[in-house]
């Protein structure tokens, strides 16, 4: 028995709309595009950015761990989001948590560095196409204009009534990861296809 | 909506914060040392001064920084913001108040200049007159009124509607009220007290009388039809004042969308293009929104500079950052340049209307500067019977002509106690009209009148109209010298075109906190000052002059982009032809001279100047009492044509000056807004998210019904083949106690707390001790505010010497967290601690009953799960079905328990693993329901439920949980408060029906005696929960009562409906009291 739940494949939050995502996408032409990326590593981060820890935590990491508020460093294949003046997240690729977790942890030693796996926590969902930014204004309070929100920006907000992280993807009007709890997923699918009605 | 400046993430919506009181009241050092009073002062008082007053705030949705900011109590301005553990800075100065029209008298072109005999205002040359005056127009067979050249009409595409049965034509540009005047009807409703007739007033959002309900293609009741673009099929009825709600559900799409500007301007009349001429090549954001169709405002209804406004459309359509909102009405004007607007988007396509579109859009727009270039509306004056269809604002008259070829009638009479309803006269008379007279109050009325004489009109100086005739529309108008009854004379007319003078729409100026000030020359209330960064521009700021209008206009435009960074440049502007010397207006409200019918003030209301005086005399002397006395400008109008007057004949009334009296206060929305457009999008299943965990289809599957928890969707209990609710929780209760049950336990919130403090940290926020915890091991533990009432409780798991994983319950995830970062954050920043959300990282499936241990077993072979090996209370790492789990061993219902944790991206295939595995024993899945029966079996509280805010754990019954040897935490100083210890607290006890069979409501009240007592009935407490036990075979509730523990035993009563219900008190645990199953 246990041998045959092992073979069983992972299931994301948003599986179940993946066909629904991509008539969307399809419909609207070219003006939006929708898609989950599931299973990312992700992991928050915490430590004092006056002690030893950050730079030791950015050479294991060959990165710079942002300090200004609500920006995004980007190193190969690994996204770093500020989310607080203590608290980042660290994205990756699918399977590359406990590996990322454990080079952390032996670069910071004995410094006080927290490392919390949260790769179910959020799912990320990808959007992007020409209409991308006026399909998150029909809920997003935040400027999203690229003067406002270009490239290397980030932040905490909300969308619909859900909180999220908002990531701008890195080359100009390339869209946006849109970094959602896992549990209110299915909601914010359902709130962006609704939105995206006039775009299709 | 406040812009917050959190001091990390910059301005943003206030939505995103949490408010967390006042700032600067430290946790005492020392509680233990306080007096009670010492200690109530901490919990309970806190001050409440007007003005800077410092507070917390937390970045809730944003970086969950917990910050102080001291905001002005009286203004609402956040003065600065700080760190915790900052000082608090020296106060600022609030933003300074900026005048609404800064240094508009030295940049604006000298006054008029005009000389007599100059050209007359444009949009005359080449209009014909009407071919006849029998009632035949010259636009056809169908629109007897219609102009033959004039207007802006498409005339290519005619339209047909129905108004109250009649079939009618008009054009593509006609509004409702435009094409019935068009085809002859000036009568469109009835008045809502009188029943007296009434006809179309006006030419736009200000109309108060033609009021109506449009049936088809969807119902909706209350439009001014000069608001309502004619479509083809449109059906309408007139009403008497009041309309009627569709009864079928509406189609329609609605939605809102977030905008921001450096620029909002609001108005696209000459102000507003104006001003967006010299923003629109700047590069700066620029929103212009305007409540018509088309750009040109006021300049549509005279057609004067019309090439020009074509002009800057052009300009505007071609730069990338300018967007321009036709149909877009800004309804409210909130803090920190936070407005509102509605545009209507497909009303006008009628059935045409795409559905995929939504039919109206709320805007929530955010600007870094607004110029408001609202325009003016032209106000009515009180004379008798100055209510008959017929009569109708002068500039209004000249709009229906300009705007949609439309003649509202044949022969009128003007009646003006000002300047500008001379050129409405003449333009209107080039037009074909008939003027017989202009009555001006005014006893030298200057230069216009040489000029109106030149025409060919007469006018009568210094005289007043002092009644009007007809019934269904105006047959005549009697006139006699101002303020005289002799020397009357009649004229028959079918119009009576009024002006006493002009109001500018400082709607949204005023509310936007801005000061209104009384200007004596224009006879109105103009802006002043303000501490928003908005300026007013053209009539809106009581300016009247075209040429000053244009020039005010494009500086405010050119000052807003400049301060945001921005080259202005200096538009082109039209040329304006001079024009007659103005003459002063007369300021004038109630028409002196014997009444000999009412005069109306507040045509939508019914109000006259009779009221008023009866209201006056009943002893009221502000004019927001006597508007809630007689309802003056409370109607769908919010009184647009007759606040002023309203205000100016109370003022008489009262015998004083208008400046001292004031208007009424200026609130949103600026014009009626469906609640269809404010709900948007937020309605049905996207009204509030909904939360599902990742076995969630695995409950639909198998026929669940669902409880709301918070925004969860929870199984509550799985019926089978027509089971009701009872009968269902009764086999799952049954059946987990025999055998075994499980149950999706996935919402329980799960924080994760790490760092050497971390021991420490939970220490203070538990009642109990935490750092004592084993790793390996599970420790129960209860959350108390610092009154001492329970807030939370849940299990802590030590993962690790400096890890622990803290479960809360389901609806107080997102709260516990914020309690804790509040805590560490603004209390204890030294202590090396962090805590994260994790609920969704982790799948649970609770596994429960005697037969758990076999099913366990057979799914994760390399785990001991004997109980010497596996004890309660520890957890275990392990694979289970071949997935990573973490096993622990706690139970809620009393019975051997395993919650099994994985990977939600597994959680799926655990849950069907363990139905598979457990199908030998009969496995059986249980709901909410049934876990609270077996928890209320056992004595266990819910908290929020069998609690609420006023229970300490002592209540409970769980001193137990309540450590006496730590020196404090939080919530310990308050067990020592009298309060807490007084012997009638409410206790949490068991209650059993003396019927097996009875059932308690939940919400029922105990008393003592077995007959109800004259009221005030003494309660005794009430039950907090209530359910069938399958295992006790018979009813059981939970209650809190007064000095219950004490009362085990006694019989009480409860009444429910008319039978009072003996009951007696038991103790809370009565389903195996000595825990003899809980090991297996």
């Amino acid at each position: 028995m246990a041998d045959t739940a092992l073979t069983a494949p992972l299931r994301s939050p948003l599986s179940h709309v993946a066909d629904r995502l991509a008539t969307a996408t399809h419909a609207s032409g070219g003006a939006i595009r929708l898609a989950e990326l599931p299973f990312l590593a992700q992991l928050n981060v915490r430590l004092d950015v006056k002690g030893a820890a950050a730079e030791a935590v950015g050479l294991a990491l060959d990165l710079q761990l942002p300090l200004q508020p609500n920006s995004v460093v980007r190193a190969g294949e690994l996204t770093v989001l500020w989310l607080g003046p203590d608290e980042w997240l660290l994205v990756g690729p699918q399977g590359s948590e406990r590996d990322l977790e454990s080079r952390i942890r032996e670069a910071a030693g004995d410094e006080h560095v927290s490392v919390t796996d949260v790769s179910a926590q959020r799912t990320t969902l990808l959007v992007t196409g020409p209409r991308a930014q006026d399909l998150l204004a029909h809920g997003c309070p935040l400027d999203l204009h690229p003067r406002a929100f270009g490239s290397g920006r980030c932040a905490q907000t909300t969308l619909g009534r859900t909180q999220v992280v908002l990531v701008a993807r890195d080359e100009p009007r390339a869209g946006f990861w849109v970094l959602v709890r896992s549990t209110f997923a299915g909601y914010l699918a359902d709130w962006l296809l609704d939105a995206a009605t006039e775009y299709l | 909506m406040l812009l917050i400046p959190c001091p990390w993430c910059g301005p943003r919506d206030e939505a995103e914060f949490h408010y967390g009181g006042q700032a600067h009241v430290p946790y005492p050092e020392d509680p233990a040392s306080l007096s009670d009073q010492e200690w109530a002062r901490y919990l309970f008082f806190r001050d409440n001064p007007k003005g800077p007053f410092a507070e917390r705030w937390s970045h809730a949705a944003g970086c969950r920084r917990w910050f102080n900011a001291v905001r002005d109590t009286s203004t609402n301005e956040i003065l600065t913001v700080y760190r915790s553990g900052e000082e608090r800075p020296a106060t600022p100065e609030p933003r300074p108040v900026f005048s609404a029209r800064p240094a508009f008298e030295d940049e604006a072109p000298s006054g008029p200049t005009g000389v007599q005999g100059a050209e007359p205002p444009g949009g005359v040359e080449g209009a014909e007159p009407l071919q006849d005056g029998t009632g035949r127009g010259g636009g056809g067979e169908t629109n007897p009124f219609r102009h033959a050249s004039r207007g802006r009409i498409d005339r290519d595409t005619p339209l047909t509607f129905t108004f109250d049965g009649t079939e009618y034509q008009g054009y593509r540009g006609d509004t409702l009220a435009s094409a019935l005047l068009a085809n002859g009807v000036i009568q469109a409703g009835t008045s809502i007290k009188l029943g007296r007739p009434r006809g179309i007033f006006s030419a736009g959002v200000e109309e108060p009388n033609a009021v109506i309900q449009i049936e088809e293609p969807f119902p909706e009741p209350m439009l001014p039809a000069t608001t309502v673009e004619l479509y083809d099929g449109l059906v309408a009825t007139s009403l008497p004042g009041q309309g009627r709600l569709a009864t079928d559900p509406d189609p329609a799409r609605y939605d809102a969308v977030h905008a921001h500007c450096d620029l909002l301007i609001v108005g696209a009349g000459p102000a507003g293009l104006a001003a967006a001429a010299a923003a629109a090549r700047s590069g700066a954001r620029v929103i212009l929104a305007d409540d018509q169709p088309e750009p040109g405002g006021s300049l549509l209804g005279t057609a004067e500079h019309l090439d020009w406004v074509r002009e800057v459309t052009e300009l505007l359509d071609a730069a990338p950052e300018v967007r321009v909102l036709p149909r877009t009405t800004v309804f409210g004007y909130y803090d920190d340049n936070h407005l509102l607007a509605v545009e209507r988007r497909t009303n006008h396509l009628g059935a045409g209307a795409p559905e995929n579109v939504s039919r109206e859009r709320v805007w929530r727009i955010r600007a870094r500067r607004v110029v408001l270039a609202t325009g003016a509306h032209e106000r009515s004056l009180a004379f008798a019977n100055n209510d008959r269809p017929g009569v109708m604002l002068a500039s209004s008259a000249r709009t229906h002509v300009n705007r949609h070829g439309v003649l509202p009638g044949r022969h009128a009479v003007v009646f003006t106690t000002n300047d500008s309803a001379y050129a409405a006269a003449l333009d209107l008379a080039s037009a074909g009209l008939a003027v017989a007279a202009i009555v001006d109050t005014r006893p030298e009325p200057g230069e216009w009148a040489e000029r109106a004489r030149a025409a060919g009109i007469e006018v009568l100086a210094g005289h007043a109209v002092t009644g009007t005739e007809g019934e269904a529309r105006l047959t005549a108008v009697t006139v006699a010298p101002y303020g005289e009854s002799a020397g009357r004379r009649e004229f028959a007319a079918d119009l009576l075109l009024v002006s006493g003078g002009w109001n500018p729409v400082a709607h949204l100026f005023s509310q936007s906190g801005g000061k209104l000030r009384h200007d004596e020359t224009l006879g109105s209330f103009v802006p002043d000052t303000c501490r928003q960064a908005v300026e007013v521009a053209g009539s809106a700021s009581g300016v009247l002059d075209p040429a000053a209008v244009l020039a005010q206009g494009a500086a405010a435009g050119a000052r807003a982009i400049e301060a945001e960074g921005y080259p202005p440049e200096a538009p082109r502007l039209p040329e304006v032809p001079a024009q007659p010397r103005p003459t002063p207006p007369m300021h004038v409200y109630v028409v002196p001279g014997a009444a000999d019918g009412p005069c109306f003030v507040d045509l939508q209301r019914d109000v006259t100047v009779d009221d008023l005086a009866r209201a006056t005399g009943a002893g009221l002397r502000s004019v927001e009492h006597t508007k809630r006395y007689t309802t003056a400008g409370t109607a769908n109008d919010q009184g647009k044509t007759s606040g002023i007057l309203a205000s100016g004949v109370v003022a008489e009334l009262l015998g004083v000056d208008i400046s001292a009296l004031g208007t009424t206060t200026f609130r949103p929305p600026y014009t009626p807004v469906s609640f269809a457009a404010l709900a948007g999008r937020d309605r049905g299943v996207l009204s509030d998210p909904v939360r599902t965990t990742a076995i969630h289809e695995w409950h639909v599957a198998h026929g669940a019904l669902f409880e709301n928890v918070g925004q969860w969707k929870r199984p509550w209990y799985y019926p089978r083949g027509g089971e009701d609710m009872e009968a269902a929780v009764l086999r799952e209760c049954a059946a987990t106690r025999e055998s075994v049950g499980f149950m999706d336990a996935s919402t329980l919130g799960k924080i994760d707390v790490q760092g050497p403090d971390a021991g420490v940290f939970l220490d203070r926020l538990y009642t109990n001790m935490m750092s004592t915890l084993k790793v390996g091991m599970i420790r129960y533990g209860v959350m108390c505010r610092p009154d001492g009432m329970v807030f939370d409780d849940g299990t802590v798991i030590r993962v690790a010497p400096e890890r622990f994983l803290v479960t809360t319950t389901t609806g107080n995830a997102a709260a516990v967290l914020d309690w804790m970062e509040e805590w560490h954050q603004t209390e204890w920043p030294e202590l090396k601690v962090h805590c994260t959300s994790v609920t969704e990282q982790w799948a649970t499936v609770a596994l429960v009953g005697p037969k758990s241990r076999e099913v366990l077993a057979s799914l994760a072979p390399r785990l001991a799960v004997a109980n010497d090996d596996f004890p309660f209370m520890a957890w275990r790492e392990t694979t289970v079905a071949g997935i990573e789990a973490r096993v622990c061993r706690i139970s809620f219902s009393g019975e051997l328990a395993f919650e099994i944790n994985v990977s939600p991206w597994q959680g799926l295939a655990l849950w069907e693993a363990v139905y598979e595995a457990g199908a030998p024993y009969g496995i059986t899945p249980y709901g909410t329901e049934t876990m609270h029966v077996l928890r209320a079996e056992k004595g266990y509280p819910i908290i929020g439920q069998d609690t609420d805010g006023t229970v300490t754990p002592q209540d409970l019954g769980m001193s137990w949980v309540v450590s006496k040897k730590k020196p404090d935490f939080v919530g310990k100083r308050s067990y020592a408060r009298a309060d807490t210890s007084r012997p009638d607290r409410k206790h949490l006890v068991g209650l059993l029906p003396e019927d097996p069979g009875t059932f308690l409501p939940e919400g029922t009240h105990l008393i003592a005696d077995g007959v109800v007592p004259t009221p005030p009935v003494p309660m005794l407490g009430h039950v907090t929960s209530s359910y069938r036990s399958a295992a006790l075979g018979r009813t059981f509730a939970l209650a809190l009562i007064k000095g219950g523990r004490d009362r085990i035993g006694e019989r009480l009563y409860a009444p429910v409906g008319d039978q009072l219900v003996p009951v007696t008190v038991a103790g809370p645990v009565l389903y195996d009291p000595e825990g003899a199953r809980r090991d297996g």
